[in-house]
């Protein structure tokens, strides 16, 4: 059902980094890879969790889930497609030719310390960007040149769900190196052949046969969890057969603020908008993260809209996850059940509840009929 | 052949080379690529669309409404409608654009051989279904009778009224129809689902491709059922609001469909099994 294959070829090779020395690993890290970590911000407005460049100054946090995920490390809120210039033509100056240039330049990049559901979201993102009909060469050549260290998760909450969606807390689909959070510091395995680089670079010794244990209790434990209790079986027929009944859908977006949150934390909502910015005779050309959840998203010029209310809007949003993705991608749901969706809308709207609610009004009309 | 092989973003560079104003809103621009091996190689399908580039306010999608087998330009008719199109049609012959596709899948012309055909066309809907018409006049031998049922608002939105006779000349039926009457208007007065009505072709051995504004769209369907057309003898091409134009960028779909890259010609029996979201 997912599409990366899993990392058959397992690398026998682990370390362990002491609490105390990581930012001194992280630090030889950086001089071969650009490395995202997850850092601890705070404001009047209350804490967030995001993935930033590490620096000397980096306090990485692995602590909570990150309140953004790493998205942004493959497909930038906002990147430049191509730049070009207006020149006068040698032959008739009162004409103007047009230089284009292409701007791909992708950093060999290690994000540390993903969760199993952040580093699903890009496993699924996959799916459009690189077995469409076109590849996205931006993203393509991003994806090949990141590597995810991705840590065990330990401290799943009430709002995450991803074993109902196909991942788990041990998940390392998609990941070059597991990450075991022990007491005494981390321990590090590679997952497949491109983690051979960063183990070694980081120059620490193999874990003491305690510390391996500890790792593995961990592990164990991680695989044998279930977080979350979401039934996604029969959501395809249930959005299809629901799609024209306005009640369900308003049951549960009523409230919604169309404010797109649920949109931009998402790890596997990756949909864009495409403008052009000039400054006199230079320009580029930008791609920036868009919402499905505005109203602007499918405004037409003519000015109809083919979601005119919040209610079309959450109904695309829900039904693109649970019904069209799959029936698009082999069955592949657009979710990682990082919950951060749940965590974040302001009005308190629970995918999971949507989903549940579909059903039930689904099955119900089943029944009836 | 999209623009490029590499980089499905990067569009072709072309230049305008002329400009046909067609109706107070509508202007065609005849564009013609710089590297003459890829105009030479730029090949699509009739419904085939493209994204027009103005650098420094953006790309749009419009249908590629030459034959294919015209090798000298590019055809792309606009209607001023939002900014993109604003700036277009500010755009005169030497003017640098780009141009990305084609894209979409166009229509289907292999399965309508032998087929007497109906256009039915409202207004800038004549766009998409032109080339068609010249593809099937190119090789009228494989289609059967080839009539056009052709409305607009008034006689002077019209687009193409200076190829009519032409298309005429080689044996399409053609039937006009303005909203209203209007000074020296000879041909038919009323809206395209009445006049077909009135016109009544039999759905025999014929396919229907429509092509207008919604509402019309709408009661031509109710139309052409009423005349006995089954779904899978009406082809019509969606327009969405797109922005990659290759299926990437999430914005035209339709349930699992993406008329970008799907369509943007859907025949209605597809349309059927697809969500109702136009």
């Amino acid at each position: 059902m997912t599409p990366a294959k899993k990392a058959k070829k397992k690398i026998e090779e682990k370390i362990f980094i002491p609490q105390e020395k990581l930012n001194e690993v992280l630090e030889r890290l950086s001089k071969h890879f650009r490395v995202w970590v997850p850092v601890l911000s705070s404001s009047s407005n209350g804490w967030t969790v995001e993935f930033r460049p590490f620096t000397i100054e980096s306090e990485p946090f692995f602590t909570r889930q990150s309140t953004m995920p790493p998205k942004s490390v493959i497909l930038p809120q906002g990147e430049t497609l191509f730049q070009y210039e207006y020149v006068k033509n040698s032959d008739d100056p009162s004409k103007q030719d047009l230089i284009l240039k292409e701007t791909i330049n992708a950093e060999k990049t290690l994000v540390f310390g993903a969760r199993p559901c952040d580093v699903r979201g890009f496993v699924i993102c996959d799916w459009v960007f690189l077995r469409g009909l076109y590849l996205d060469v931006y993203y393509k050549s991003r994806r090949e040149n990141t590597l995810f260290a991705t840590l065990v998760c330990q401290d799943a909450d009430d709002a995450c769900f991803c074993s109902s969606v196909g991942g788990g807390p041990g998940d390392m689909e998609g990941s070059d190196i597991r990450i075991t959070s022990t007491s005494e510091g981390f321990v590090l395995e590679g997952l497949n052949d491109r983690a051979k680089e960063v183990i070694s670079l980081c120059e620490c010794d193999p874990p003491s046969e305690e510390q391996s244990r500890d790792a593995q209790r961990i592990q164990e434990e991680a695989k044998n969890r279930i977080i979350g209790s979401l039934d996604v079986s029969g959501s395809v027929e249930a959005v299809k057969g629901q799609f024209q009944n306005m009640g369900v859908w308003r049951d549960i977006a009523e409230s919604c603020l169309s404010c797109g949150v649920c949109t931009y934390v998402c790890p596997t909502c990756y949909c864009f908008t495409i403008t052009d910015e000039i400054q006199g005779l230079k320009g580029e050309r930008l791609r920036s993260w868009d919402s499905c959840m505005f109203h602007q998203y499918t405004q037409e010029a003519s000015g109809h809209n083919p979601r005119p209310t919040k209610l079309e809007r959450y109904r695309n949003r829900l039904g693109h996850k649970f019904c069209y993705f799959p029936l698009r991608y082999g069955g592949v749901i657009a979710c990682c059940g990082c919950g951060r969706c749940i965590r974040s809308c302001p009005v308190s709207i629970d995918i999971r509840s949507a989903v549940e609610r579909v059903k039930e009004v689904h099955s119900n009309a089943c029944v009836c009929s | 052949m999209l623009a490029s092989a590499v980089n499905p973003y990067l569009p072709e560079l072309g230049r305008v080379v002329e400009v046909i104003t067609e109706t107070p809103t509508i202007k065609t621009f005849r564009i013609v690529l710089e590297n003459t091996e890829k105009m030479q190689a730029f090949d699509f399908r009739p419904g085939q669309v493209a994204q027009l580039s103005v650098f420094g306010v953006g790309e749009a999608t419009f249908v590629i409404n030459s034959p294919p087998t015209c090798k000298d330009y590019l055809q792309f008719s606009v209607m001023r409608a939002g900014e993109v199109t604003q700036k277009i049609h500010q755009l005169v012959p030497g003017d640098p654009v780009g141009v990305r596709g084609p894209l979409g899948n166009g229509f289907p012309y292999e399965a309508m051989q032998a087929k007497n055909i109906i256009f039915i066309a409202g207004g800038i809907g004549m766009a998409p279904l032109r080339t068609l018409l010249l593809f099937m006049l190119e090789n009228r031998k494989d289609y059967g009778e080839i009539s056009l049922i052709y409305g607009a608002r008034s006689p002077q939105d019209l687009c193409y009224r200076y190829e009519i006779p032409n298309w005429q000349k080689k044996g399409v039926d053609v039937v006009l129809t303005v909203d209203a009457e209007a000074p020296g208007w000879t041909h038919r007065v009323g809206f395209v689902p009445t006049v077909l009505s009135e016109e009544a072709p039999s759905p025999n051995n014929r396919i229907a491709i429509v092509c207008g504004p919604p509402i019309m769209i709408k009661f031509v369907l109710f139309g052409l059922r009423e005349l006995g057309f089954e779904d899978w003898q009406i082809y019509t091409t969606l327009e969405k609001r797109m922005k990659c134009g290759i299926g990437i960028c999430g914005r035209c779909n339709m349930g699992e469909k993406f008329v970008c890259a799907d369509g943007p010609v859907f025949s209605m029996e597809e349309l059927q099994g697809m969500v109702p979201e136009l």
